[in-house]
């Protein structure tokens, strides 16, 4: 084992709640084997900010709804050789494609944010500004899925996928063969 | 009684008997075969409209649950191209809706989710999101309607008009404007009643028709379609 090179994973969360993350760390045990088998690149468990070198997968959590995920998601498709949607959000948008609700509006965006910022009966913002900081990243004009943005190779459904779920779709990817789920794996919620 | 002709033909090369004036489907699952269906229920007349009960009869597209056997005919079933083509066609309803799986109360008991759990959809889809606008109408005491999760199946149009003879429900608008609508100006204002057939849980095949306060009596992880696979709980009808 220790002669072989180890596989590259990195994974990362754009819109979405670390769930999938939280879901990943419910192979229990199974997670020794892992890193027996693979080596974290850029991911949130180690806290690693940029993809060192090229990677044999990448886990993507969550749809894009502001430019730095594109560009993350973007730098993902370039630097991981198979690309894997997890959950539900990465898959469809999830839950945050609520707002393309308003997306048939003549100015979708200003109405997602007066909504949120300016009018909402709910909002606890005293000075009724929307945020501005230049480093905020720029909101898009609607959630996009995954598969709208990049080539995505793989998709793990669920809200979060369950541990075995990932645990059986990463150790086929990492032997290199196709994902291949059980269908009593498949769940959407 | 009637004399009762017996027909007999063949699914996927198993011969089967049936009585003629059957449907393909019906004859089917006498014999313990499941076709994969959406908008055809038990007790409901079949109307054919969601495709997914796609046969290939003597080698022709057909709706099996509108289409009479014949003596001698060849049904294919279960073949790779026709679960393609109910893949596409589950997967077009998922995207012409806004059927968000995780926030919705009939999930587990969804049998447009279970039809996508059977066909193994799991891959990126080549089709657009619509993400439509549409109505959710809370206005009944006892009931809501979601209609984002609508596939216009018409199952509550026909529980209402030929089991409740109340015509609760109808459609509105034609092709992809196509909707289900209620004979007043909202759910309130109809005649409708928890108690109504077309309200009753198999009615819906999603989370359309709500029955308020009973969404999560049953947790998720617990319910129906969670622990098994559509078409596989085989039953034998008894009529």
């Amino acid at each position: 084992m220790s002669d072989s090179p180890k596989k590259r994973l990195a994974t990362t969360s754009l819109a979405g709640c670390f769930g999938c993350h939280m879901s990943l760390l419910d192979i229990d045990e199974r997670i020794l084997a892992l890193i027996e088998q693979v080596e974290f690149d850029r991911s949130p468990i180690n806290d690693i900010k940029k993809i060192t070198r090229r990677c044999d997968v990448g886990l993507i959590e969550g749809g894009c709804c502001n430019e730095e995920n594109v560009h993350t998601l973007q730098e993902f498709r370039r630097k991981c050789d198979v690309l894997v949607a997890v959950g539900q959000c990465a898959i469809m948008g999830g839950l945050p494609v609520m707002r393309n609700a308003i997306m048939h509006s003549d100015d979708p965006l200003k109405e997602c944010l007066y909504e949120a910022y300016i009018d909402s009966p709910y909002i606890q913002n005293d000075n009724h500004q929307i945020p501005n900081d230049p480093a905020l990243p720029l909101i898009l004009d609607r959630v996009y899925s995954c598969s709208e943005v990049v080539k995505i190779d793989y998709q793990i459904p669920g809200c979060p996928p369950s541990g075995d779920m990932l645990w059986q779709t990463l150790t086929s990817l990492i032997e290199g063969r196709p994902e291949n789920l059980p269908l009593e794996l498949i769940k959407y919620d | 009684m009637t004399t009762e002709t017996t027909i007999t033909f063949t699914i996927d090369g198993q011969t089967i008997e049936g009585r003629a004036g059957q449907s393909i489907m019906d004859a089917a699952d006498q014999a313990g075969i499941y076709i994969p269906r959406l908008c055809d229920v038990e007790g409901l007349h079949p109307q054919g409209s969601c495709r997914v009960c796609t046969v290939k009869a003597n080698g022709r597209s057909t709706a099996s649950c509108t289409q009479p056997i014949e003596e001698g005919l060849e049904v294919e079933n279960e073949t790779r191209e026709l679960r393609n083509y109910r893949r596409d066609l589950v997967r077009m309803l998922f995207h012409e809706g806004n059927h968000l799986c995780p926030i919705c109360e009939a999930s587990g008991n969804c049998e447009l989710q279970a039809m996508a759990y059977r066909l193994g959809i799991t891959q990126a889809s080549k089709f657009p999101y619509l993400q439509p606008v549409r109505p959710l109408d809370a206005s009944h005491p006892d009931i809501a309607l979601d209609t984002n999760r609508c596939i216009r199946c018409g199952r509550c149009i026909r529980a209402s008009k030929d089991i409740d003879g109340k015509h609760v429900f109808g459609y509105v608008g034609r092709g992809i404007e196509k909707q289900v609508g209620v004979n007043g100006s909202k759910l309130s204002k109809t005649n409708v009643s928890i108690e109504d057939y077309a309200i009753s849980p198999d009615v819906c095949p999603v989370g359309c028709i709500i029955r308020k306060g009973e969404g999560f009596k049953t947790p998720i992880g617990a319910r129906k379609y969670d622990q098994s696979i559509i078409g596989t709980d085989k039953k034998q009808p008894g009529n």
